[in-house]
């Protein structure tokens, strides 16, 4: 139990913090927003899941993947072909050319299920392939950059030209995966309607259960050896190479979880949502996930769930009102986030905030100096 | 290829070698901007086609203020506006350094997602002044037509002008870079930054300079851009993705990798297109050079440094 409370929850200060967002997701949000609005923050707390596993990638790893939106979207597709397979049985399809295959194949002349669509029928498959495919991927992908020691700049470059491929990929074979339009019209998952009222609440609680425990095991990962053989790496690659760790088995594990929390996070969203698209898996949603990651801090779990909900607040408010100014202001937020405050909301709460609530709470034990950001090693450091 | 005799095999290799040549032209005017500011400074910028961009409109409102107040001087409108397209990507290049660059060299990453941000400020500019439409601006007659050398040839002039124009900026960019005080100077920066800085040579003027020269490139390639298509506030960030892989390809930091991964990059993706479908042929380049990568990561062509 002691271990429990220590490694899973991260102490004193990481339970406080978990029940503050528990009790935000679950019961502020709830009883707060209607059930539209509730729903699009229970979309928004999908990306969380992005944000999440880049705050491990990314603000632990030191490795910045601009591909997160590929596995997102992978999990996402996967979800969706399950259901777009159960909402296209033969019945209500009755009137396409050929019965029982999704519309938009029917649209493009397709006349036979692709033969990788046709797994997707079994609702374990998918569930698995949900975890599974992105994982695969992200495996290989990291396996043969990290084992020859690519790294920095040049990952992020490749991830992006990734996430740029599944784009055009998805894009252009449109009879196989709906193309532009991505997987629309989904009713039901093994037989259970999601686009009720009750449903969505539901979906909703399931989402956001999802989304503490992935916090929790990735506060277990990082309060174990490994946590803190992550932070050196990132710190110093080379020394912690020379101490006799392979570093890259380190990073794989890293890059690959952070690609099935993101993918988790993908099939949440085909749930809540109902629909897939191309345009969420790209190279804008997946650099905009950094941004998440980095309004809320980098280095803090739980602040990426608040620079999530944050970033897409804004998103939506201002899209609303000021269509223009979205753009000006996205970019004035990448800009003034990477220039003044590196560290995030996390980073503001620990200069501001936290000084008065502790001496507000009268505790006068020692401060722990707050976990400064180092900057990712460069090439150019390497060679001074 | 049944349907295809000999003879029309020839044609389509030439015409659509030739239209990977214009590809190619434009993708290596982009990609030495990038291999000056990557290579040499290990600066990330996401903003370079927003350069190219600006490139692009000046041509746009030259050619429109040319017609409008001297319609006499259209012919020659172009070349001038060539220099001032560097002009001004030069300037606001300079500018974007001082602000903003320079406090993130310590931070790669870090600059690539604060120029992202100002690829974003920039495009909602340009939408704001330009509109979202794309425009053309009105070309010189002498850039019209094409030269067949053959009745089943048919060779555009823009893409030879294109291609004449990268040409010059490639020479130019050796000999700025390999036989001038300054190109010494930047490369002494890139190699050894305090030694630079210790034997007098002014480091900080060094990125700075080096940053604009990569984003008035930038902005010649907008230039030529336009004589083969229409501007619009995205046309910069369309050839981002690819710029930085023919950068990574070819070698950081080496031109004549440049050269060679933008022509082998330009030359596959223009001839698969035309067996595969468009899509399919961008994406099996891409997926080649990703490959390719994996197996040689430092790039076709690198220095060989002891890292």
């Amino acid at each position: 139990m002691n271990a429990f409370y220590s490694n899973w929850l991260g102490g004193k200060k990481g339970a406080i913090e978990l029940a503050i967002l528990a009790a935000f997701i679950f019961i502020v949000m709830p009883l707060w927003l209607d059930i539209f609005r509730l729903n699009l923050v229970g979309k928004y707390l999908t990306y969380a899941f992005a944000a999440v596993g880049l705050v491990m990638v990314w603000g632990y790893g030191g490795i910045l993947s601009l591909g997160q939106g590929v596995f997102f979207g992978l999990g996402g597709y996967c979800m969706a072909m399950y259901l777009k397979l159960e909402a296209s049985d033969p019945v209500s399809t009755a009137h396409q050319t050929t019965p029982g295959i999704p519309d938009f194949m029917d649209w493009n002349q397709v006349t036979q299920l692709p033969l990788f669509w046709e797994p997707f029928h079994s609702l374990i498959f998918t569930l698995a392939a949900v975890i599974m495919v992105p994982l695969v991927l992200a495996y290989v992908i990291s396996t043969a950059m990290f084992k020859r020691r690519v790294g920095g700049v040049y990952f992020s470059i490749i991830t992006q030209a990734i996430a740029a491929i599944l784009t055009i990929l998805v894009v252009g074979q449109q009879g196989m995966t709906g193309g532009i339009n991505g997987i629309t019209d989904l009713k039901t998952l093994h037989g259970w309607n999601i686009n009720t009222e009750s449903a969505k609440y539901i979906l909703y609680y399931v989402n956001g259960a999802l989304l503490l425990g992935v916090i929790m095991l990735c506060r277990f990962i990082l309060s174990s050896k490994f946590g803190r053989l992550l932070l050196a790496m990132r710190d110093k690659e080379d020394r912690v190479r020379f101490s006799g760790y392979d570093v890259a088995n380190f990073k794989i594990f890293t890059f690959s979880m952070g690609a099935m929390i993101s993918a988790i996070g993908g099939a949440m969203f085909i749930l809540q949502v109902g629909f897939m698209s191309p345009s969420l898996i790209g190279i804008v949603p997946s650099i905009e996930m950094v941004i998440f990651a980095a309004i809320g801090g980098r280095v803090s779990l739980v602040g990426a769930v608040y620079g999530t909900l944050l970033v897409n607040y804004g998103k939506s408010a201002f899209s609303e009102s000021f269509p223009s100014l979205w753009l000006l202001f996205m970019g004035a937020l990448f800009i003034g986030v990477v220039m003044f405050f590196p560290n995030g909301l996390a980073g503001l709460y620990d200069v501001y905030l936290k000084g008065r609530v502790e001496s507000l709470a009268g505790k006068f034990k020692k401060k722990n100096p707050p976990a400064i950001l180092t900057p990712a090693k460069t090439e150019l450091q390497n060679e001074l | 290829m049944g349907g295809y005799s000999i003879s029309d095999l020839w044609s389509i290799v030439v015409m659509q070698g030739f239209s990977g040549l214009s590809l190619f032209s434009v993708l290596l005017l982009m990609a030495l901007g990038l291999a000056i500011i990557f290579g040499q400074m290990g600066v990330i910028n996401m903003a370079h086609g927003e350069f190219m961009t600006i490139g692009a409109y000046t041509i746009y409102l030259f050619s429109k203020v040319t017609e409008q107040y001297f319609p006499a001087l259209m012919p020659y409108y172009f070349v001038i506006a060539i220099f001032a397209a560097f002009g001004i990507a030069f300037a606001a290049g300079y500018l974007v350094e001082y602000l903003l660059i320079r406090h993130l060299y310590k931070r790669p990453l870090d600059t690539l997602l604060a120029t992202w941000g100002l690829s974003l400020i920039m495009q909602q500019i340009f939408r704001t002044v330009f509109g979202a439409r794309e425009v053309s601006a009105t070309l010189p007659d002498w850039l019209m037509g094409s030269w067949k050398p053959t009745p089943d040839i048919d060779i555009p002039l823009n893409g030879l002008f294109v291609m004449g124009i990268s040409v010059v900026v490639t020479a130019a960019v050796i000999l700025f870079l390999y036989r001038s005080t300054w190109g010494l100077r930047v490369r002494a920066t890139t190699q050894n930054r305090v030694m630079a800085g210790s034997v007098g040579i002014n480091t900080k003027k060094i990125d700075r300079v080096t940053f604009a020269v990569g984003c008035g490139i930038a902005g010649i390639a907008g230039a030529t851009f336009t004589t083969i298509a229409s501007t619009g506030p995205t046309s910069g960030s369309l050839y981002i993705v690819d710029t930085f892989l023919v950068v990574v390809f070819g070698g950081a930091g080496s031109v004549v990798g440049t050269v060679s991964s933008a022509f082998s990059i330009a030359q596959a993706q223009s001839i698969l297109t035309f067996f595969l479908t468009n899509a399919m042929g961008k994406v099996v380049t891409l997926l080649t050079i990703i490959i390719i990568l994996m197996l040689r990561p430092e790039g076709l062509f690198t220095s060989k440094v002891r890292k």
